[in-house]
């Protein structure tokens, strides 16, 4: 039986389609079989960020709709054998879809895959609502700002009252450089507060702009974001991984800095 | 500034850390800015029949406050400094 994670994060642009993307190939390339259903109808990104969007014959709203079968609608990544992608539309708007029918398509997916990931668009309406529908757990994706953490603090609480209980944190975007001079919330603070349990963190690194102009999720190789999402599908799959050392790269120099301003 | 406050400032990660914890408070018990001016006006009210309050000094707030089970329970915090006791003159 295969298991449905929503990713989402209440606020926009902190970075859930490419940690659907980066999870969901990292999965794959553990040899698990996934399918990424992009959730977001009427604002499709997935499908670029996945560098399928040239595939795109049939999606979400045709499935729900009987208009093709699950089978035609999902995009067979040629890179990986067991990854599967079902496009959002972008015609049309969320209401074209409601909490039952995402459930239904979900259960229908659960025979066949390992993973069934689930792309939620921002905010806590009726797309947040389609999307966790057919969920078992969630990863809940923030950055180390304020207003990011503060809608994760409501979407934990929304994720709680819809019987969703198993709920992972990933902080995504962090500086370590600024943290060390306390110009940003260390992971640390951010699971203190919203007080979940940590799956993940990911550095800011120029390396995910790079591979989503490429539309080549980079998990897996060799850069610390790349490493660092290799992690979190690993603890996903439930693997006790320790936390990657974002220090390693510090200069001597930072090292003696980082010393006396403690002290 | 003295040399010593220099190195006391505040970081900006810390201040967004305690902005953070207090909008969550408020955020978590549902309780917005509007409803927490009104508690805080009925409170002056009443307290005011009694004493001459330090309007000033007044801080009326809700904070988190441990729960002795490793979780905490939202609480009222008020420090109401007052002028004088009212109740001599009767």
């Amino acid at each position: 039986m295969g298991e449905v994670i929503v990713i989402t994060s209440g606020k926009g642009g902190v970075g859930k389609t490419t940690t659907t993307a980066n999870v969901g190939t990292g999965l794959a390339k553990l040899d698990k079989k996934v399918v990424l259903i992009d959730t977001d109808i009427g604002l499709r990104n997935l499908d670029v960020v996945m560098g399928l969007e040239n595939r795109i014959v049939y999606n979400l709203v045709d499935v729900i709709e009987g208009n093709c079968r699950i089978k035609q609608a999902l995009i067979k990544d040629k890179r990986y054998p067991n990854l599967y992608l079902l496009p959002s539309a972008q015609t049309r708007d969320k209401t074209a879809v409601n909490p039952e029918q995402m459930k239904k398509l979900c259960n229908e997916l659960r025979d066949e895959f390992d993973y069934i990931l689930m792309d939620c668009p921002a905010g806590i309406e009726q797309g947040f609502r389609n999307a966790i529908a057919g969920a078992d757990r969630a990863l809940v994706v923030t950055t180390p700002e304020v207003s990011a953490v503060r809608d994760a603090d409501r979407i934990i609480g929304l994720l709680e009252a819809n019987d969703i209980r198993r709920t992972h944190l990933i902080v995504n975007r962090l500086r370590m450089d600024m943290v060390r001079r306390g110009d940003m919330m260390s992971s640390d603070d951010v699971v203190e507060i919203l007080a979940v349990d940590l799956i993940g963190i990911v550095p800011d690194d120029e390396n995910i702009v790079i591979s989503t102009n490429q539309g080549e999720p980079l998990v897996g190789n060799d850069t610390l974001a790349g490493k660092a999402y290799m992690n979190i599908c690993r603890r996903v799959m439930g693997e006790e991984v320790p936390f990657l050392d974002l220090n390693s790269r510090m200069s001597l120099m930072q090292r003696l800095g980082a010393i006396f301003k403690k002290n | 500034m003295g040399f010593a406050d220099f190195f006391r400032k505040k970081s900006s990660g810390n201040v967004a850390k305690d902005r953070l914890k207090l909008v969550l408070v408020s955020d978590r018990a549902g309780c917005s800015p509007e409803i927490m001016e009104q508690i805080k006006n009925d409170i002056i009210t009443v307290i005011s029949k009694y004493v001459e309050i330090d309007l000033d000094g007044l801080d009326i707030k809700i904070t988190q406050e441990p729960d002795g089970n490793h979780g905490t329970v939202p609480a009222l915090f008020a420090n109401i400094p007052i002028k004088e006791m009212k109740t001599k003159k009767q």
